[in-house]
Formats: structure tokens, sequence, C-alpha cells
């Protein structure tokens, strides 16, 4: 059974009397453990796709099945506990509190999962050191490198143990050399199990991924599998 | 939802990560509150000291005056024309159930000679059942008695102010002689120290001498009317107003007034004293209160500004914990918690400074504190009302971001 289902997904914005459709008719399986890289210019609609597939945002139509549920019609609060579940979010420009510790801020995610404290501050430990920064949990976000910074935000994304972790343009603000650590350290958790789905406009970044999806005006225009993923390291 | 508590920690390190301007934000809460109990407390305690030196005048007291002369210089003040006369006196003592004492009281300023000083003070002829009344205990030596009264003895019964001035302070003056008008008076005993009446009248500058003596000194002869005030007290606190009736009753009827007519006697209470005495105070207090409450709504005027500039400056923040997993009772939860705990700490702190202000200021000017608690309690309640209500649209605000759009915001 796919980890993500979409079927005849669309999305349309509304401005005044003009519609623009962001996403056309998407039909989409992805299985359980792919690693996939999303591309298209900008306005193709996967910052969108992105958005539903992280249940930030609602789809106008068509059906969302994430985990054996669909999830397209869900209310606000029911979408909440769906992102915390089953969803690790990596962004572009990390998104970490600021002046809050390493540590707290991998954390935040078992606050709202209702974990007690003291296996929280386990956890969180475990997935710092996963990332390679169990020595620097007491840092606050400003005293760590944009490398690092991303690094607690991928163990933030990932102490829930989510079947799925979304990172949009997760390298976009890192140099060529963090940007490999940061990709290896995804390949790495697709290897333990986890389903990555990544936005990239970089193609080196994107052939880290056995999957290549490419947008354009709202649909989904090619669709490669590679298998290789470790070429250009 | 996650638990209260933990709410209360995301908080209190909200609050805590910006300590000044949490602090200024609070001070307009301390300030509304500590005003509101400083005002309260100033004037509960102004009205606790009258109530006491009402209450110094004696227990279960009705006043009995003579009625009020009308004439064509305009109406008299009370006891201006006399109607009660000693039968009437000696019926309310015998006839009525609801009276356990009576006691007519004279006064007349006169200068009083020791062997060592003469001092102006004030000699009351009154009956031994006065003291009674009025609740007053001898300091040392005794009292004049019923058969003092019945031969208008020279015996004389001295108050703490008068007894040092024609005395010395700390003699015991038991047994000395003093003069009025010319003729010798023994004195017998000398009163504990009273204080203060609700007027400020030295209580203990007096000389007391029995009635029928003080008839035949001071007044040469018995009249027909009882001048003065007279005292009469109820058998309990509870019997004041039933004997206040039947004196009227008795009254009206051995005066023969008819059913139309105005009483020619008036007849008053401590209690009715005391509401007068402490009314204006309440006014004032309640005046002063309610200025003190709208600097409490200020107060939460600024609680609201802050909060909602917080809601914007951590626009992104919200959308952050939105996206793991925060949902929007949440995020409401966290903002309101956080003007919660803002005004509560801010009426704590300003219980406190308005306590503390008051002794301070108590102390240097002599007034007296007294804070209610029920009074703690509601400012307390109110505060947290106000944190509530003016918290209530920032966190509502914060909790109706769009996930998508607060993680954009720069």
């Amino acid at each position: 059974m796919a980890l993500i289902k979409l079927r005849n997904l669309g999305k349309i914005y509304q401005s005044g009397d003009t519609e623009f459709a962001a996403l056309r008719d998407v039909n989409l399986d992805i299985e359980r453990g792919e690693f996939v890289a999303i591309t298209g210019s900008s306005g193709s609609g996967k910052s969108t796709l992105m958005n539903i597939l992280g249940c930030l945002d609602s789809p106008s139509r068509g059906s969302y099945v994430l985990s054996d549920r669909d999830v397209a019609q869900l209310s606000r609060i029911e979408l909440a506990r769906v992102r915390n579940q089953f969803i690790g979010f990596v962004f572009q420009n990390f998104n970490l509190l600021s002046r809050t510790s390493a540590a707290e801020n991998v954390e935040l995610p078992l606050i709202y999962a209702k974990v007690p404290p003291a296996e929280r501050r386990a956890r969180a430990k475990d997935a710092l050191e996963r990332v390679g920064l169990g020595h620097r949990a007491g840092h606050t976000p400003s005293q760590l490198s944009g490398g690092q910074q991303q690094r607690v935000a991928i163990a933030r994304a990932l102490v829930t143990r989510p079947p799925l972790i979304l990172a949009d343009e997760p390298t976009g603000n890192l140099d060529s050399a963090t940007s490999i650590e940061i990709m290896k350290l995804l390949a790495e958790l697709q290897t333990s199990g986890m389903t990555i789905v990544f936005v990239t406009h970089e193609p080196d970044i994107a052939s880290y991924a056995d999957r290549k999806l490419s947008l354009k005006d709202g649909a989904v225009v090619s669709d490669e599998r590679t298998g290789a993923t470790q070429e250009v390291a | 939802m996650i638990s209260a508590g933990e709410t209360l920690r995301l908080a209190a390190r909200a609050l805590s990560r910006n300590k000044m301007r949490s602090f200024l934000t609070a001070l307009g809460i301390i300030i509304g509150v500590g005003a509101v109990i400083f005002m309260q407390s100033i004037g509960e305690g102004a009205k606790a000291r009258v109530r006491a030196q009402i209450e110094s005048a004696g227990t279960n007291i009705v006043m009995l005056f003579s009625g009020s002369s009308q004439g064509p210089g305009g109406r008299g003040g009370a006891g201006s024309q006399p109607s009660i006369t000693w039968e009437d006196l000696r019926a309310i003592q015998t006839e009525l159930s609801s009276v356990a004492a009576v006691a007519p009281q004279m006064n007349a300023s006169q200068p009083v000679i020791s062997e060592t000083n003469t001092w102006n003070t004030q000699i009351t002829g009154t009956t031994p059942d006065y003291f009674t009344i009025r609740n007053w205990p001898m300091s040392s030596g005794a009292m004049f008695t019923a058969s003092d009264q019945a031969g208008a003895a020279k015996n004389a019964v001295i108050g703490q102010t008068a007894a040092d001035n024609l005395f010395g302070p700390g003699v015991d003056p038991v047994g000395q002689l003093i003069r009025i008008r010319d003729a010798p008076f023994t004195i017998i005993g000398v009163l504990e120290r009273k204080g203060q009446n609700a007027m400020g009248q030295d209580q203990d500058d007096v000389v007391f001498i029995p009635l029928s003596a003080f008839q035949t000194r001071m007044q040469r002869g018995l009249g027909k009317f009882v001048p003065g005030r007279i005292f009469v007290s109820a058998v309990s606190p509870e019997a004041i107003p039933r004997a206040r009736n039947e004196i009227t009753q008795l009254l009206r009827e051995r005066h023969r007034i008819g059913a139309n007519d105005e009483d020619d006697f008036s007849t008053s209470t401590m209690a009715e004293m005391t509401s007068m005495l402490t009314s204006t105070q309440e006014t004032v207090t309640l005046l002063l209160s309610s200025i003190a409450l709208v600097s409490l709504i200020v107060g939460g005027i600024g609680v609201m500004n802050i909060m909602l500039v917080s809601v914007t400056e951590r626009t992104r923040e919200i959308g952050i914990r939105m996206a793991v997993g925060a949902q929007p009772a949440d995020i409401m939860a966290q903002f309101l918690i956080e003007a919660l705990v803002l005004a509560t700490v801010g009426g704590a702190l300003g219980v406190l400074f308005g306590v503390g202000f008051g002794h301070i200021l108590a102390g240097k000017l002599g007034w007296t504190m007294a804070t209610r608690t029920e009074i703690v309690v509601l400012a307390l309640a109110v505060s947290a009302g106000v944190g509530v209500i003016f918290g209530l649209y920032p966190a509502r605000k914060a909790s109706r971001l769009d996930p998508i759009e607060a993680l954009r915001y720069e």
C-alpha cells in the first residue's frame, strides 16, 4: 500500500473574479521508503503540492490518502494532529525558534504529541546524536552554522519517528559542501525506512533522489526513477 | 490540546525572555491594583477608627434628647426645648422591659482647683448607672453610689486627663480634695483612659459628680425637666430598635402627643451615628477606588497592546509550532495564559505594593490601615479577568493564523 496516494488532486486560488489553478489533476503514488525529488520552475505548483502533502493546506478537489487515511477534507485540528504524527518538516530557512536551545527546538513536536518531559529530553538527545550534533544540544540557533541549524531542523523532523519527511529546498541557503552533507544525511534517513520528499531546483541536488518528479503549470510532466542515488558524491 | 501545566511553562518562558517588557506591561496592572488596595485599606482603616471611637461611647446605647424649640428665631438644636421630665425617666427605667438602665448627663465647663493646680475642665453630673452604660471601668478607687446620688454627696470621680493636670502625671489622686465653685469635693475614684470620641474630643478631661450634687451646686435647685442628653442602655444589642420604639411610644403617651403631631423629643442610636460619620468616607473611598479601577482597565489595554505586538513579532514562531503539530487551541491557550500570567502576577505585585506603600504612609501619617481579604481576592480576580478579557483578542488572532502564511512571515 502506497504511503501517499493522490487522485485527481486540484488546487484553485481565487482572487476577485479570476481563478488560478495552482494544481490540476495530479495523480501520484509514493511508496514507503522512497526518496523523491520534486522539481519545477517557480509557479509550477511545487510549493502548493508540498503544502498539501504537508497537510498545511487542503486541496480544492480530489483525494489525498496518507498512510491509509483520507486527509483531503480534514479540519484544522485534525490536520494539526496528522502533521504531528505523520510528517516531519525541513525548511529552506531552517525555521528554528530563536533564543531556544537546539535540544528544546527538537523537543517541540513532542510537546504537542504530549510526550512526558523526561522521555522528551531523551528522544531529543537521541535525534541530535543521530544528526551528529549531540555535543551542541545547549546551543541556540545563532550559535550554530547554517549546516548545523539544518541538522537541528532535521533532528526535529525525525524526533517523532514520522513515516514521511518533507523538505522544501533544504539546501537552498547552504553552500555546496554543506548541501552535500545535508543530502547525505537525508539519504541515511531513507535507508532507515523513512519516506523523503523534497523540493529543489538544483539538478545535482535532485540527483540524490531515486525518483524525480517534474511539475509544470500545476501538473506532473515527468516521473523518472533513477535508482542510483550516490553518483555525485 | 496540551496540558495547562505545559502551556503555563511555555508562557512563563516567553515572558521571562522579555523581562523588561513584561515588567513594564505588568506595571499598569501593578499600579492599578496597588491603588485600589491602597485606597480601600486606608478607607477601611478610617472607618474602623471611627467605629472604634463611636463604640467607645458605650454599648447598646440609645440617646434621648428633649425636643427642639421652634420659635421666631428658627429651629433650635435637639434639647434646646426641655420636654422630658424626671417622671418620664423613672417611667422609662421601670416600665420598659427592653431598657436596662437610664442615666441623664449634665455638663458644665468650670475651673477646678486642687492643692497645686487649677484646671479648666468639664464637670459632668450623672448617676452611677452612667458608667455601666458607657462600659467605663475604674482604674483606681470606687464609683459613687446610689446613696451619694440620694444625698447629693460631694464625691467626685475623675478622668485621666483631668487627674494628670490637677495632680501631675502618675499621682493617684484618690482621697484628695478639689474645689468646684468653692465647694470641696473628695475624689473617690479615677476612671480608665478612654481616648478621643468620634468628634475628636478628649473624653478623659472630665470630673464626674453625682447629678444631685450637680443640680444643687451648679444649677441651684431641681427643675421639672431633665436637661442635657440622656443615656439609655438596651438589655442587648438586638433590643436596641425595640427599646427605641418603646421609649418613643411611652413618651408620646405621657406627653399626650396626637397621632399626627411630631415628637417633642428625639432619639438616636450609635449605629446611626456610625453610618452618618462613615458615609462620607465611603463616598470618598468609592470615588478614589473607581479612579483606581480605571487605571486597572488602562493597564489591561497595555496588556492587550503588548500581546498584539507579541503575536505579530512571533508570527513565524506560531507558524513553526503549527507546522510541528500545535493545534489552534494550543496557540490560543499559550497567548491567553501569557496575558493571564502577566496580569495576575501584576495583580499580586500590586497587592504587595498597595499594602506596603499603605503601611509606610500610614506609619508616617498616623493613619490606620485595614486591608480586607475580600478586597485582595477581588483585586486578584479582577486582574486575572482583565488578563483574560484583554488577552482574548490577541490570542484568538494568533490561533487563526494560516500556518503557511505564518511560516513565510519575515
